[in-house]
């Protein structure tokens, strides 16, 4: 029987979300359309980490009332708990971006060794073409490697239709599963057909140590990975989603993911064989498609994974990846010129000059107030190494004062590391620069080492209450839990103290000057100090239904200085007969710019009266 | 096999963050379903969306499979500030339409970089090369109605004129799309869109 029919045979029991099965089809997002899955599939939770283009499946999850979906401290965090709510017999989800899994492969990498008790998906959301990420990084290379089987959708109906065929594939192999999307699934929205929540047992846990105690049993589990990777083999070669669309019998195309659409379009008529699974490789399948034509076509987004699998199993009539580019977002123009020499149309750029929009700190940012002022302290030598998150942009014009960004969490070690080797000279003086959700997902240990190592060394928490970012999700210090329900609330300050460091300054960014000086004794301290440059992002709900002034110019007092403009605020445009022209519908009233402005051109409302 | 088989629209729709191009282009997306089609619609979320142009490609038909409009095969372009017409009207095949609000938001010009005058006369030079161009007061008729925020509505209603889909369809699209609190401004905002181009064009 196949696999993903049995789902849908079984009849749904006492259903809570009247609402969503009265509709039969609506345009979804592949996140949505995942997160509607999980609810068919009968899923009791989902974890997860925010990160683009992963973030809208645990928020859609957490707007039904059947499961359970929860923000973790980490992507390691999540699929630790999605083990262990599989391990107690349920079904998890858990969701991440593509570097997310780098973070949670730890645990990827062993649990296949004993295996899943409920179902347990992982999906991995990847990033071609780096629109909101710092690599590109192909992760079906990560179920090859933690030997889980890869499945990997075409549509959001798919994206949909997956989950719970990722389930059950899941229960009846005792194995995690990944479902991997890339930005044009998760974010491109289609029609979906939606079905019906099925009820799932909860599975009984009984206690199972040489299977659930990896390490002193590992030699003898360790067969058992290969022997399921075998029989899931079997499986992908007659999976109903690895199929043969028959065409025109001359052109024969081997295409996966979004590529497979992309192909559609500029090869309408060829064969194609689609594969829905990758790995394990239905590689007799493949060998039988590949013989009937004198060349394959093989279309897929990002490195040569299929072609690797074709090639391994001695299949060379093949043309992949020495056409269609490796490197960045595929898409039909890209196909249409490297398959038929079609030329890419290019902008009028070249006539007529086309000034850029580069992103930009929002209005009011309090990490603009931040890099204003470590812009001005380059000159003592401060190295800033930062991190991931809105304030990355502090390292681009009109700042550029944030050095080095990698991933989560690294800013802490690189800090203590560039201190560590620059210590005799004090040539540089290095500063940390991390936000309080990062510093939370990956900062901690590093600075716990940073108080044991008792050297200079300064960490700078750029604390705005929410993970901004990704769209103000609930972190440990926000007190609120994904539902918005109070919980827990960290203490930011007393956890740096409980770490060990005794130099702590507190500082509202917005004040400049208090700003830096707080900064400069830090640096100046003898041993490793934090600073929490603390002020909540303008974007959070409450801070935007504030009702906020506008700054007013004082024409005749403007000495045309340019202190204002300098900050890059957005609703500053600079004229050099008039001074600053103040945007009222977008100022904020942050005060910056009159803080800066010394003959008190610019002044609030309120000063007038 | 009955059915008249049609060609996959393409449209393709750009601005600034804020200007309500996601919200368009879904109501658009609603409105070819609600007229039994196929729709796609992909945009990019993220940091690439924080006050930089932003764009949302939506195409309909039949069978529709990239969710991406091919460059140099979009039928319309839905512009809703001047530059971001200009930036992405490469994607238009030869002799396409650009439906363009009559609107300039000027990228900010950062201290200590170079200066970047912002184009002149973009509706010109966007027909002389060949494109057709609906300037619409999209803002301006946004401002009669006491909202400018509904100046996407009032250019979409203008791109109504250009694509074959039906009266209930586009009504149908923004009670899906748009709150219900301010649905009457928008259907407003949708009516004097949809008349100005019709009135202009005939």
């Amino acid at each position: 029987m196949e696999v993903g029919s049995q789902t849908r045979q079984e009849t749904k029991v006492g259903s809570k979300a009247k609402k969503k099965s009265v509709a039969k089809k609506e345009l979804m997002s592949g996140n949505e359309a995942i997160a509607r899955g999980a609810w068919e599939a009968g899923v009791h939770f989902v974890t997860g980490y925010p990160g683009t283009p992963s973030t809208e499946i645990l928020e859609t999850v957490a707007t039904y009332e059947d499961i359970e979906a929860e923000w973790s401290a980490n992507e390691k965090v999540a699929l630790d708990v999605g083990m262990g709510i599989s391990l107690a017999g349920q079904r998890a989800l858990v969701t991440m971006k593509h570097v997310g899994v780098n973070v949670a492969a730890d645990s990827l990498m062993v649990y296949p060794y004993a295996g899943c008790i409920g179902g347990l998906v992982l999906i991995s959301a990847d990033d071609p073409g780096m629109h909101s990420s710092q690599n590109e990084q192909d992760n079906r290379y990560f179920a090859k490697f933690a030997k889980v089987p890869l499945l990997e959708p075409m549509d959001p109906q798919e994206a949909k239709d997956f989950v719970a065929i990722a389930f059950e594939l899941s229960e009846r192999y005792e194995t995690p599963v990944m479902l991997r999307t890339t930005t044009r699934i998760s974010h491109a929205k289609g029609i979906v057909e939606l079905g019906e929540r099925v009820s799932v047992e909860t599975k009984e846990y009984q206690t199972d140590i040489p299977r659930f105690l990896v390490p002193p049993f590992a030699r003898k589990r360790r067969p058992t990975v290969e022997e399921r990777l075998k029989r899931l083999a079997g499986f992908s070669e007659t999976f109903e989603y690895n199929r043969i669309d028959e065409g025109d019998p001359k052109i024969g195309v081997i295409a996966s993911g979004v590529a497979y659409q992309y192909a559609r379009e500029v090869l309408p008529d060829a064969t194609y064989f689609r594969l829905g699974m990758a790995f394990p490789f239905p590689a007799e399948k493949a060998r039988a498609f590949c013989e009937r034509f004198e060349t394959v076509y093989v279309i897929e987004e990002g490195e040569p994974f299929v072609e690797e699998s074709l090639r391994l199993h001695g299949i060379t009539n093949i043309v992949g990846k020495e056409k269609v580019p490796l490197m960045g977002e595929l898409n039909p123009e890209i196909l249409a010129n490297v398959l038929h020499g079609t030329p890419i149309p290019t902008s009028h750029a070249a006539e007529i000059a086309i000034p850029p929009r580069p992103p930009l700190f929002c209005l009011g940012c309090p990490h603009r107030a931040v890099f204003y002022v470590l812009k001005r302290m380059m000159n003592q030598n401060v190295v800033a190494l930062g991190d991931i998150g809105c304030y990355t942009l502090g390292g681009l014009p009109p700042y550029s004062s944030m050095q080095t960004s990698f991933c989560m969490g690294a800013s802490v070690g690189n800090a203590l590391g560039f201190s560590m080797a620059s210590r005799e000279n004090r040539k540089h003086k290095a500063v940390g620069i991390i936000g309080d959700g990062t510093f939370l997902h990956g900062g901690i240990p590093g600075l716990l080492d940073m108080a044991c190592k008792q050297i200079n060394s300064t960490l700078v928490i750029c604390d705005n209450s929410t993970t901004a970012m990704t769209g103000q999700q609930e972190n440990p210090a926000t007190g609120k839990a994904t539902n918005g329900e109070p919980t827990h609330k960290v203490d930011l300050v007393e956890l740096v103290k409980a770490l060990g460091i005794e130099h702590i300054g507190i500082v509202d960014p917005y004040d400049l000057k208090k700003m830096r000086q707080t900064l400069e004794e830090a640096i100046d301290h003898t041993g490793p100090s934090v600073v929490f440059s603390r002020h909540k992002c303008l974007m959070l709900k409450e801070e935007r239904a504030k009702v906020r002034e506008p700054i007013q110019l004082l024409s005749e007092q403007c000495n045309l200085c340019k202190a204002c403009h300098a900050l890059g605020c957005p609703a500053i445009e600079w004229s050099d007969t008039e001074g600053p022209i103040i945007d009222e519908v977008q100022c904020v009233g942050c005060e910056m710019c009159a803080e800066l402005c010394k003959p008190n051109a610019l002044v609030m409302p309120e000063m007038l009266q | 096999m009955n059915q008249i088989q049609r060609q996959t629209t393409n449209v393709l729709m750009a601005g600034v963050g804020g200007q309500g191009v996601l919200l368009a282009s879904e109501a658009l997306a609603l409105a070819a379903l609600a007229d039994g089609m196929e729709a796609k619609q992909s945009e990019v979320h993220g940091v690439a969306q924080r006050g930089g142009s932003v764009v949302s490609h939506v195409r309909f038909g039949q069978r529709v499979y990239s969710p991406l409009i091919r460059c140099g095969e979009a039928d319309v372009l839905y512009a809703a500030e001047r530059l971001e017409a200009l930036r992405y009207a490469h994607y238009l095949r030869p002799r396409g339409r650009i439906v363009l609000n009559d609107h300039v938001l000027k990228p900010i010009q950062l201290p200590d970089e170079p200066e970047q005058p912002y184009p002149e006369a973009i509706p010109e030079f966007l027909r002389g090369k060949g494109y057709e161009v609906d300037l619409i007061p999209a803002l301006e008729i946004a401002l009669e109605l006491g909202e400018k925020r509904c100046a996407n509505v009032v250019l979409l209603g203008a791109l109504s004129t250009r694509l074959d889909l039906s009266d209930q369809a586009w009504r149908s699209g923004l009670e899906k799309r748009v709150p219900e609190r301010i649905l009457t401004l928008n259907l407003e905002a949708f009516a004097r869109g949809r008349g100005l181009v019709s009135a202009s064009a005939g």
